[in-house]
């Protein structure tokens, strides 16, 4: 029954390493004690407390695989954010984090639900998609994959040589890049936000039945998300999820 | 001794919403949108809610018929699990206080159905006596599609996944039955103000 789940409990994490990953974006490897193990996709809470009691919390999606030892979460610095700032620019490997998890039983996926899969990321949106990926890597798995990741510009690609490397050694696993505001000289991949024309060439056809995964901005999650079910997608088979501009 | 989050000062948003910001929510001035999936558009003329379950007679009505009903204004605070909550949102909705007069049932629960599959559970007293609507303007203007348009479940005093979008119907139930996030993690109740966000919360 239900209500009779344990409870998620906070407890104290050591950082072990920070991974800078662009020049806004850092992972945060995290030893996490008597971590019961998570599904890709899902996140965690993480909560900060000042020596006055005053708390912020935010949630962030777990990159690390569940076959991992540790437990990897990405976070874009934002700004104006309250959250981000702290963990990108504050914490240092041996600092303590409150955080509790796992959270999200939909947003997930596991090798042995099968493909094939068509990952659409924004941004940050990526990590959730990561933990699928490394996932999947882990269990030398031969679901067809094809990511879609749309970034700012080449620097902003979150995982870059990792995702390179994963698909050189998997002809199963093809990752195609759009680069929406810069592009390095000689780019020949796409340069243009993610829309139709991009989606009819890239994505698995209907009739193959792909679980279709978007993670990222707003705009670009309710705009892919629609046109996949304009192609022809099951909604069912669209799981969504957004890391809006207040994530903090 | 509790925990500290060494150098950690935060940048606190705190003047004006003394005893309005819920534990561990943060005040936002945009509009996030969540959502499991992609946005369902049901044309309006094809678009009916109904009230249907453990009822004397089920109640239908057209989306004409829906706007017809006496109409409320609504401003009130929305706090959502992800931890943002909005102040002074405002609505225009239907009573669901107006949508069960007459309803004679010994139902102690609703479950909430929308278009796109997704459901919630709520006690049938959390959404009576003034305390919940089906809202079809937000601010002022139809409720878009994203937001949960053309109308969502209005259920202010809980987690904001409780204000179902797309919403076309409430299912009277004689017990409490997990919704779509009630069965993926999340609380059964949801109130904000006791942090009951996920399964296990007290």
């Amino acid at each position: 029954m239900v209500a009779t789940r344990p409870r998620l409990t906070w407890r104290v994490a050591t950082v072990r390493e920070i991974v800078p990953e662009t020049a806004r974006v850092v992972s945060l490897v995290l030893d996490v004690p008597d971590w019961e193990g998570h599904r890709a996709g899902q996140h965690i809470d993480v909560r900060l407390t000042a020596e006055d009691g005053y708390q912020a919390q935010r949630s962030y999606s777990i990159a690390s695989a569940p076959e991992e030892p540790w437990i990897t979460i990405t976070v874009e610095r934002l700004e104006d954010g309250e959250v981000s700032p702290y963990l990108a620019d504050e914490l240092r490997p041996g600092d303590l984090l409150e955080l509790r998890g796992p959270i999200g039983g939909w947003f997930t996926w596991h090798t042995r639900e099968g493909g094939p899969l068509l990952l659409v990321a924004g941004g940050s949106g990526i990590a959730p998609l990561m933990a699928m990926l490394r996932h999947r890597a882990a269990h030398r798995s031969p679901v067809p994959v094809r990511l879609l990741y749309s970034s700012r510009s080449a620097d902003d690609i979150i995982y870059r040589d990792e995702l390179e490397r994963l698909a050189a050694d998997d002809p199963d696993l093809a990752v195609i890049h759009t680069l929406t505001r810069a592009q390095p000289k000689g780019w020949t991949g796409y340069r243009r936000r993610i829309d139709r024309e991009m989606l009819n060439e890239v994505a698995w056809a209907p009739e193959e039945r792909p679980r279709a995964f978007v993670c990222g901005p707003t705009p670009l999650v309710e705009a892919v998300a629609t046109l996949l079910v304009d192609l022809g997608y099951d909604p069912a088979s669209v799981k969504t999820e957004r890391f809006g501009p207040t994530g903090g | 001794m509790s925990f500290i989050s060494r150098g950690f000062k935060g940048r606190r948003r705190t003047e004006g919403v003394a005893g309005r910001l819920p534990p561990g929510q943060y005040v936002v001035d945009g509009f996030p949108v969540l959502s499991a999936g992609p946005t369902p558009r049901t044309p309006l003329d094809r678009w009916d809610f109904s009230v249907v379950g453990q009822v004397d007679q089920a109640r239908r009505w057209t989306w004409a018929e829906f706007l017809q009903l006496p109409a409320e204004e609504i401003t009130r605070d929305i706090h959502c699990v992800t931890k943002w909550s909005k102040l002074d949102t405002t609505w225009k909705g239907v009573s669901v206080d107006t949508l069960l007069a007459g309803v004679e049932t010994s139902a102690d629960y609703v479950l909430a159905f929308c278009d796109g599959g997704y459901t919630t559970n709520l006690p049938l007293e959390d959404v009576t006596g003034g305390k919940a609507w089906i809202a079809y303007e937000y601010e002022g203007q139809p409720l878009e599609p994203e937001h949960g348009g053309p109308a969502r479940l209005l259920v202010p005093h809980l987690y904001f996944w409780k204000s179902a979008k797309w919403v076309r119907g409430l299912e009277l139930l004689p017990q409490d039955q997990p919704g779509f996030w009630e069965s993926l993690g999340y609380h059964m109740y949801g109130d904000p103000w006791r942090e009951q966000r996920y399964w296990g919360d007290e």
